[in-house]
């Protein structure tokens, strides 16, 4: 845990637009568009820079994707920027025909995933697209943790040979990792170390993954934790060697339990090393209005909540052993 | 407006015709396509590919070459012909048509392909995808020099965007997002041609989803518009001249066609827009196209 900082927040909407400029600078073969949200999103900032590489085609979402698309065939790098929502949903069949069977080198710029946008209400809330977009063939999705991994990994995301669906949080959030940290989209990354059960989280659930290990210390119980910024292609090897050396699995994620990371460490697991396994996140519903955190907490996703899910699976261990035994 | 002999036109519009018995051939072999549609963009088809566009079959991504979208994919069987007829793939492949192991999928694969721009077949995405591919070549022809692999002509150095639509897929919302911004960003170089005839899957365009005033429309949408006989080679030919010279903004060519044209129990009959022949009606089609060939003769 050496690379942790001490807890301060980032607004992660800055350290996207932040990131994008200096992505600017290093790839100049990167167009931005925007469906009219630039100014939430941040992708302002990549504007105010290159004017000359920068896209709003209005509020139209389709349009956004296929623009994006006779781009991306005429051998630019085009990052497609709006609400994670509308990209999942609105825009998916052309997200599904170009990007994925056409193979059109598009990224999605996720913006507002998950319940971030938590004062709009769940018409604006993203619970649904991972587990949309993971069912895409050759689509990736990679979600980064704070603003560090945003810088880290955006250039990453435009190297990486096809679509990417990159998902980002609109709010303030804790502050992880320093300059050390060197994800690798495709791998996971141990954070915490511990043999008792595994907790594999991804985005504002790290942080929250990583206060519940403190929590589960004081009552003895070593959690690890693996930080799985990339849901497509998962960390296959990384996930069953958790599962085998800790015997038990938590899965947290800002997302519906059904389809996303949970669910993707679920069917590995199912098929090749069935192990106890407790998923957090939002549990088959629509969440509402109010502030960012205590929506996290209400909907299933505070630290009591993995804490609970990490002594459930522990106890699932114990029963597995006498049933077994 | 450009001059073209009476032997390209007469040409051009033999090939049309025989590239419909082709078609014929290939949705009777597998018994599954879109006849319909096919027919109705035969002239279109053939006057891009063998005369207007900027292509070589050698190197299907030259990156200087004019960009054909064939955004009514349904109706790639004539899209197949001209390209293996341009020499983009084998002819004797075209009868793979909608088989196991073939490059000519039920609705064209850009991946699978050579020269096929893009993947179509779910409707209306073609003006939008061809507003990007003409956002990008307008910036390359504001930005690089012609490459060495360009060709030498400045025309062929920043190349075209050409977007063959449909009039069924007009009721695609996605169409007038895309048609709204070609306009916006002043899109001279992307030319959408119309294959307007009037009939879409179970019935007559004016009643499942008008789309008149046609001509009224695209102009409301800030595009330069001109209306042709879309069976017509040498009004097909010159309005194709005519939307080149067109600055600042998109231009669109309403094609009027008949659906099923030439073959009198198919034309005008949405049952035709997917349907295969039975063997008489493939005998007896191919007498009429036989018989409307010979017009093109001597």
């Amino acid at each position: 845990m050496a690379e942790l900082n001490t807890p301060e927040l980032v607004n992660m909407r800055r350290a996207y637009g932040e990131a994008l400029v200096k992505l600017g600078a290093s790839h100049p073969d990167v167009v931005v568009l925007s469906a009219d949200v630039s100014n939430s999103d941040h992708s302002y900032m990549f504007e105010e820079v290159y004017p000359q590489r920068f896209y709003n085609v209005g509020i139209a979402e389709q349009s956004l994707i296929d623009v994006a698309v006779g781009l991306a065939y005429s051998g630019k790098i085009p990052l497609a920027n709006t609400f994670a929502f509308l990209l999942a949903t609105r825009a998916l069949e052309m997200v599904r025909t170009h990007l994925c069977y056409g193979e059109a080198n598009v990224k999605l710029m996720a913006a507002y995933a998950g319940l971030s946008d938590s004062f709009d209400g769940p018409t604006h809330h993203a619970i649904s697209d991972v587990a949309i977009m993971r069912s895409l063939p050759r689509m990736a999705i990679v979600i980064p943790s704070d603003g560090v991994a945003v810088a880290k990994l955006l250039p990453q995301v435009a190297d990486w040979p096809g679509p990417v669906y990159f998902r980002l949080n609109r709010n303030e959030v804790p502050v992880l990792f320093n300059d050390s940290y060197a994800p690798q989209i495709g791998r996971a990354h141990q954070v915490l170390a511990g043999d008792d059960v595994t907790i594999i989280a991804n985005g504002m659930m790290l942080a929250r993954s990583l206060a519940a290990a403190q929590q589960l210390a004081v009552q003895g119980i070593a959690a690890r934790v693996l930080e799985m910024h990339t849901v497509k292609p998962l960390d296959d090897e990384a996930v069953v060697r958790a599962a085998q050396e800790t015997g038990a699995i938590v899965t947290a994620e800002e997302h519906s339990i059904i389809g996303g990371l949970g669910g993707a460490v679920a069917e590995l697991l199912g098929e090749r090393h069935p192990t106890p396994l407790k998923r957090v996140g939002i549990a088959d519903r629509f969440a509402e209005t109010g502030p960012y955190t205590a929506l996290l907490d209400r909907y299933g996703m505070a630290e009591s909540d993995i804490v609970a899910a990490a002594r459930a699976a522990i106890a699932m261990k114990a029963g597995a052993r006498r049933i077994f035994a | 407006m450009h001059y073209h002999s009476e032997a390209l036109i007469k040409d051009l519009s033999a090939k049309a015709q025989a590239y419909r018995i082709q078609v014929l051939k290939m949705v009777n072999h597998a018994q599954s396509g879109h006849i319909g549609g096919a027919f109705s963009v035969a002239e279109i088809l053939t006057a891009l590919y063998f005369h207007h566009l900027h292509i070589d079959p050698q190197r299907p991504d030259w990156d200087a070459r004019d960009r054909l979208i064939f955004s009514k994919g349904h109706a790639c069987a004539m899209l197949y012909t001209c390209l293996a007829q341009r020499g983009f793939f084998p002819v004797e492949e075209l009868m793979t048509f909608r088989q196991l192991d073939s490059r000519l999928q039920g609705h064209p694969d850009r991946v699978k392909c050579p020269g096929v721009e893009v993947c179509a077949g779910p409707l209306g995405h073609g003006v939008a995808i061809g507003v990007g591919m003409a956002l990008a070549q307008s910036a390359q022809a504001a930005g690089a020099k012609p490459s060495a692999r360009s060709a030498p002509s400045a025309r062929a150095a920043r190349g075209r965007t050409y977007v063959v639509l449909g009039d069924g897929e007009l009721n695609a919302g996605v169409v007038w997002e895309g048609a709204m911004a070609a306009a916006k960003f002043k899109l001279g170089n992307l030319t959408a041609i119309l294959d307007y005839n009037g009939i879409q899957q179970t019935g007559a365009s004016a009643d499942v989803m008008p789309t008149e005033p046609i001509v009224d429309k695209w102009l409301a949408f800030g595009w330069h518009v001109q209306e042709i006989d879309g069976h017509n080679m040498a009004e097909v030919l010159g309005a194709l001249d005519r939307a080149d010279e067109v600055h600042a903004r998109p231009s669109i060519i309403v094609a009027r066609t008949t659906k099923g044209k030439g073959v009198s129990f198919m034309e005008y009959d949405n049952r035709w827009h997917g349907m295969a022949p039975n063997p008489e009606q493939f005998a007896l089609a191919l007498a009429e196209l036989e018989e409307g060939a010979l017009q093109w003769q001597n």
